[in-house]
């Protein structure tokens, strides 16, 4: 138990000491809300249901960072440790593997809720943003949501065969995925045929359930992400969980 | 003695490649014993079997009386390891690797003076990144002997080591023997198996050709030592050919060297060379090592 809580510890230090990940994890989404703050405002919109730009954008901004600590740090982190060796020297310990797993699980999942506190609170600060929900929901959506995208990071990190190969397939996952969401750019104003795509991308439905329970939506409202998401868990839990490898060869 | 390690029918394929091939060994306590062979004999196998590390596809193994396979993590408590292939997080700090390595055992010794010991006390906050192959290496060991283990794996320690670093990890390896604990090392290196090893298995192409104390090897060889030295002319090899233990004499130019065996033949060759007054040069023996055993085993030379 002392060498769990140590391992958490050390290993939250190890992703605040990459500075692309901190970068990507915990500033580019409140820079974006301050980019896009500058040049739209926050005024309320009847597009967006007489709510302002950076009121929808902050929900959407969660599942933003959800995607870029699943779909990017932990491909690269977990192919890369695997490939280097850091993996079969834990191995060689009488640490559990199911132990590594959780505390490193329990590091990704706090560095994404602390991206999103940090977003929030510039959200609040800057653009006084409207909380409309209940803050029960919207933490149990946002696990569920980082939950789903941490487990498709893994199982994207055992099926490719290098730490390179992790990199690129999370970055060709992970761009047209931010884009064909609504996690930057609201789908509202985007076309039809867009809207249309993101139908079948994992991604809408966590910016979706997420921005529904921002603004108090009743979970009945959602249940279609709630499956989607839960879906993409089970299914791509299982599916890491038979194909995870601890050393390259 | 007691056993440490008892390995009997090893055996452990990838594809169609037998890696291991029928290996059987037993290494005592208090030992320092060292498999050597060409790379891709088989040893990084036979030991990361050992270890626990990986399952073999037949034979049994008792590691400190545990089944590396089912009590692998009660084994892996009291043995330490140095991968031949692993890493550390980049940007994790020397006393940070090894606090957290001595957390994850039940029992540990304190970390300071076994970073003292490797020599790494002044990168203790360096990042692992910023060390040399060899600072990774030694700080390899220093994590290996964390949990105070009784039986110490070294797979490869001194592989891609100048000569200098080379030397001073012979140094800790016998330290540890020193302090009681039992060695099981892999190399490539045949002189390192000859200074460090009590005995040594030698593997080839997943097999044990041979086992013993480097001295029985060398041995059983039954080849000739050499006296070499240099001397000018004018005077009669064939003297030197009726030294007791002399079998064949040989001159190039100014250069003499002298085929025999027998503890008395540098003596012998020496009086001779006095009595004759001969003024000699250089004279230094050269004995069989290893890699002739390895030699007349294989019929091939080990490259590195």
């Amino acid at each position: 138990m002392r060498g769990l809580t140590k391992l958490t510890l050390v290993q939250m230090k190890l992703y605040l000491r990459e500075p692309v990940a901190a970068f990507f994890t915990l500033f580019f989404a409140p820079l974006m809300l301050l980019l896009f703050g500058f040049i739209y405002g926050n005024d309320p919109v009847p597009i967006f249901g007489n709510r302002g730009m950076m009121d929808v954008s902050v929900p959407a901004y969660m599942a933003l960072i959800i995607a870029t600590v699943g779909l990017m740090a932990v491909p690269i982190g977990t192919a890369s440790r695997r490939e280097t060796g850091v993996l079969r020297r834990f191995r060689a310990t009488p640490l559990r593997p199911t132990a590594y797993l959780i505390s490193e699980v329990a590091v990704y999942f706090g560095m994404t809720l602390l991206g999103v506190l940090l977003l929030i609170a510039v959200g609040r600060a800057v653009y006084d943003v409207r909380f409309e929900g209940r803050l029960l929901d919207v933490i149990v959506g946002f696990a569920l949501a980082s939950a789903s995208f941490l487990t498709t990071g893994y199982l994207i990190a055992s099926l490719a065969p290098t730490a390179r190969v992790a990199q690129v397939v999370g970055m060709i996952v992970f761009y047209p995925m931010i884009f064909l969401s609504g996690a930057t750019i609201p789908l509202q104003v985007l076309p039809e045929t867009v809207q249309n795509v993101a139908r079948f991308i994992p991604l809408t439905y966590a910016v979706r359930l997420l921005q529904g329970l921002w603004f108090g939506d009743p979970w009945g409202d959602h249940l279609r992400e709630v499956a989607a998401l839960t879906g993409l868990l089970v299914v791509g839990g299982i599916a890491a969980a038979r194909t995870f490898r601890w050393s390259a060869d | 003695m007691s056993e440490a390690i008892v390995v009997e029918d090893l055996c452990k394929s990838y594809g169609d490649v037998r890696a291991v091939d029928g290996v059987s060994f037993t290494v005592y306590t208090g030992e320092i014993f060292g498999m050597v062979g060409p790379n891709g004999a088989g040893k990084t196998t036979t030991v990361e079997c050992v270890e626990g590390l990986r399952r073999p596809d037949r034979g049994t193994i008792r590691v400190l009386g545990f089944d590396p396979q089912r009590d692998g993590y009660a084994l892996r408590e009291r043995i330490g390891v140095q991968l031949q292939e692993a890493a550390l997080p980049d940007r994790i700090r020397v006393d940070e690797a090894m606090s957290l390595f001595a957390s994850l055992y039940p029992r540990s010794v304190d970390w300071r003076p076994l970073l003292e010991q490797v020599g790494l006390t002044d990168k203790q906050r360096s990042f692992f990144a910023d060390l040399s192959g060899g600072q990774k290496q030694r700080l390899f060991v220093a994590l290996a002997l964390v949990n105070d283990p009784d039986l110490i794996f070294l797979d490869e320690l001194t592989t891609g080591l100048d000569p200098q670093a080379r030397r001073a990890m012979w140094d800790l390896v016998r330290g540890m023997r020193e302090r009681g604990k039992t060695v099981f090392l892999t190399t490539h290196y045949m002189e390192e198996a000859e200074r460090l090893c009590n005995r040594v298995a030698i593997i080839d192409h997943g097999r044990i050709v041979a086992l013993d104390t480097p001295e029985n090897l060398i041995r059983s060889l039954g080849a000739e030592q050499r006296v070499v030295f240099t001397a000018d002319g004018g005077w009669d090899g064939a003297v030197l050919r009726g030294v007791p233990g002399v079998t064949r004499v040989e001159r190039i130019g100014e250069r003499v060297v002298v085929y025999g065996r027998g503890e008395r033949l540098v003596g012998g060759v020496v009086g001779a060379l006095e009595r004759m007054g001969v003024r000699f040069r250089d004279l230094h023996t050269e004995q069989p090592s290893l890699e002739d055993v390895f030699l007349a085993l294989t019929g091939r030379e080990m490259r590195e």
